[in-house]
């Protein structure tokens, strides 16, 4: 497996004044899902353009596979792309769509057939050559899209937002169907999503993106459970905020005060400086306890439940409490709203589940 | 409301009778087998139409007003294609500008446009004939076609020119296999009106053609004599009905990419 299979060194790509992506360098893997997760505007998907050609960057090269593209047109690249919409092209029939990219690839006429009829049947599309885009279904025209270009046989195959059209049903199996395509066929995925449950589940490592810039690239589970920095604490999942400044570094723990609570040692993962007015610490809401009674937790607070909702498979808490300036959010599988008398409760907070972030 | 609707129907007649019924005095009185346009008509007859057959003036004019017709929408439908494009794919510096310029023949009157012509074309040397006409006419049907082919345009996809891109095709072979295909309709509603104004079109020829007349110009030219005027009404009789046909064609072709949009949608509720 080649590690620097695809390089991103020093990519910046400006839109007049604004820097869509801002000097933006990593390496993705042979053969790994790889997704690019952050919310519009954050330069995700114009990264996927500079990868597929059709942008081409202000600053920086792209190497794939040792070669420079930096500047090659998206026909010449080996990437092929998924489109938001497909792009499924409505005057000729799927068959046709498919085989529109293997015109010059120089292949005989039995290997174009034989091509076609395998990647329909790794899409299970068998007997819908003859259709037209109108004909078939938005599940239908992703699976044409994404045959249309792994018939080709990209290096790597590029997907916007490919799953943002359908509804949650069919989202949730086709996510599972291009994760098993991917490990099947093993060719290199560059995903874009906003998504973050869809990165997550999907995903080899996710580069999570904001204002042109990568703000932690890692493993799905390292994003969960060890954010970077407050971007990426909030937006993968659901966290509470609580306000916090540092005392003094005692191995690898550090003293913080965090608001109202007292002072607390805090593994210091990120390195933070002591003496610091900008730390946050974030606890997600499932890592609290809720109950009716107390308990010997290192933190327990008394508190009014303000609001609930119920999810099924859990109920969510809002919580006030005297310490916290915030009402903060606990979720729980035991307990409901029935099981609170007066709303009274407590929360309990153990402190290898609070994570310390820099505010900047 | 019975009342209100009654009323709006009256206009609705007198409307369609002003537009038309002047129109289909012609078909009728090239039927008739008397010189003057009066009624009671004297009697039915098709010699008007036989007569066109011998009149060799009528087939040159005919054949200039092909010609010009054919190269003038043809450029015009061009030149049209290529600047809707850019005004609906991209934004550029000087955009509404251009767009203004394009379609300004549209405002300026066409004697104006006639006359100023014909002073720059006599100034440089050059001689009266079918090719000033047809360049006035390139002129003159450009803002129509850009009409046209900005709407067919306007709402295309553009991301099918880049999957098209990315599935290996060059710029060119993206025009071929996949733009022009789409634009197609737009292009052929676009060639066959632009024909029809540039072949109908009197002012700008008037001034331009010199010795060599469309048929406009012919038709023009024998009105001054009573006898000959029968067989022009046969002569227009048969325009009309061209023309409508191909003004019809157009509007069906036009429609015919926005009636499959439609049908889209449609489909995709189902599943």
């Amino acid at each position: 497996m080649n590690s620097s299979f695809i390089q991103i060194n020093e990519i910046s790509k400006h839109f007049g004044s604004v820097r869509a992506v801002d000097n933006v360098s990593f390496q993705i893997h042979e053969g790994e899902f790889f997704s690019l997760l952050g919310p519009s505007g954050c330069g995700k998907t114009t990264l996927l353009r500079l990868l597929a050609g059709f942008e081409y960057p202000t600053t920086g090269n792209l190497l794939l596979d040792g070669i420079d593209i930096t500047s090659l047109p998206p026909d010449k690249r080996p990437t092929n792309m998924v489109f938001q919409n497909y792009a499924i092209f409505p005057h000729i029939n799927v068959e046709k769509n498919i085989q529109f990219g293997l015109r010059k690839l120089g292949l005989s006429k039995e290997q174009i057939e034989k091509r076609v009829k395998d990647v329909l049947s790794l899409v299970k599309l068998e007997g819908y050559e003859e259709r037209f885009s109108s004909q078939l279904s938005g599940g239908q025209r992703q699976r044409v899209a994404l045959a249309r270009a792994l018939v080709r046989q990209p290096k790597v195959l590029l997907l916007d937002e490919p799953l943002g059209a359908l509804d949650k049903k069919l989202r949730d199996e086709m996510q599972l169907e291009l994760r098993s395509l991917q490990k099947e066929i093993g060719i290199t995925f560059v995903f874009v999503t906003h998504d973050q449950q869809e990165a997550i589940s999907m995903s080899d490592r996710v580069a999570v993106m904001s204002e042109g810039k990568i703000q932690q690239l890692s493993a799905p589970n390292e994003l969960y459970k060890n954010p970077q920095n407050i971007f990426v604490s909030d937006f993968i999942g659901e966290t509470n905020f609580l306000k916090a400044s540092t005392k003094t570094q005692d191995g690898e723990y550090i003293n913080v005060s965090i608001e109202n609570l007292g002072e607390f040692k805090i593994k210091n993962n990120l390195n933070i400086s002591e003496n610091s007015f900008d730390a946050v610490c974030s606890i997600r809401p499932e890592a609290m306890k809720i109950d009716t009674v107390k308990s010997d937790w290192d933190i327990c607070l008394e508190g009014k439940i303000r609001q609930t909702s119920y999810l099924g498979e859990m109920t969510k808490f809002y919580v006030e409490t005297k310490e916290l300036e915030k009402i903060i959010t606990v979720s729980s599988q035991h307990f409901d709203n029935q099981s609170f008398k007066n709303n009274d409760c407590f929360i309990s907070i153990s402190l290898e589940d609070i994570s310390l972030l820099d505010k900047k | 409301m019975e009342q209100k609707n009654n009323t709006l129907l009256i206009y609705t007649l007198l409307y369609f009778a002003f537009l038309y019924v002047p129109v289909l005095f012609l078909p009728l009185f090239s039927f008739n087998d008397g010189n003057y346009m009066s009624f009671p008509l004297t009697g039915f007859t098709t010699e008007h139409y036989e007569e066109m057959w011998s009149k060799s003036n009528l087939h040159n004019a005919l054949w200039a007003s092909i010609k010009v017709g054919v190269v003038a929408s043809t450029v015009s439908t061009t030149i049209a294609l290529f600047a809707a494009k850019a005004f609906a794919r991209y934004k550029f510096r000087g955009q509404n500008i251009s767009y203004g310029a394009i379609m300004m023949p549209f405002l300026i009157p066409e004697i104006i446009l006639a006359v100023s012509l014909l002073i720059i074309w006599l100034a440089l040397g050059f001689k009266l004939g079918l090719v000033p006409v047809t360049l006035g006419h390139i002129l003159f049907c450009t803002p129509f076609a850009m009409l046209i082919l900005i709407a067919r345009i306007e709402g295309f996809d553009f991301s099918l020119e880049e999957a098209s891109r990315d599935l290996g095709e060059n710029a060119w072979g993206t025009f071929f296999r996949v733009s022009l295909p789409l634009y197609l309709p737009g292009i052929i509603a676009s060639l066959l009106l632009s024909f029809i104004i540039s072949f109908d079109e009197f002012v700008l020829a008037f001034f331009l053609t010199g010795s060599d007349a469309t048929l406009p110009m012919y038709m023009w030219a024998q009105m001054r004599f009573v006898q000959k005027l029968p067989h022009v009404l046969a002569l227009g009789a048969v325009i009309i009905v061209f023309t409508t046909l191909i003004v019809l064609l157009a509007f069906w072709l036009r429609n015919l990419g926005q009636g499959k949009k439609k049908a889209e949608f449609g489909i995709n509720i189902h599943e």
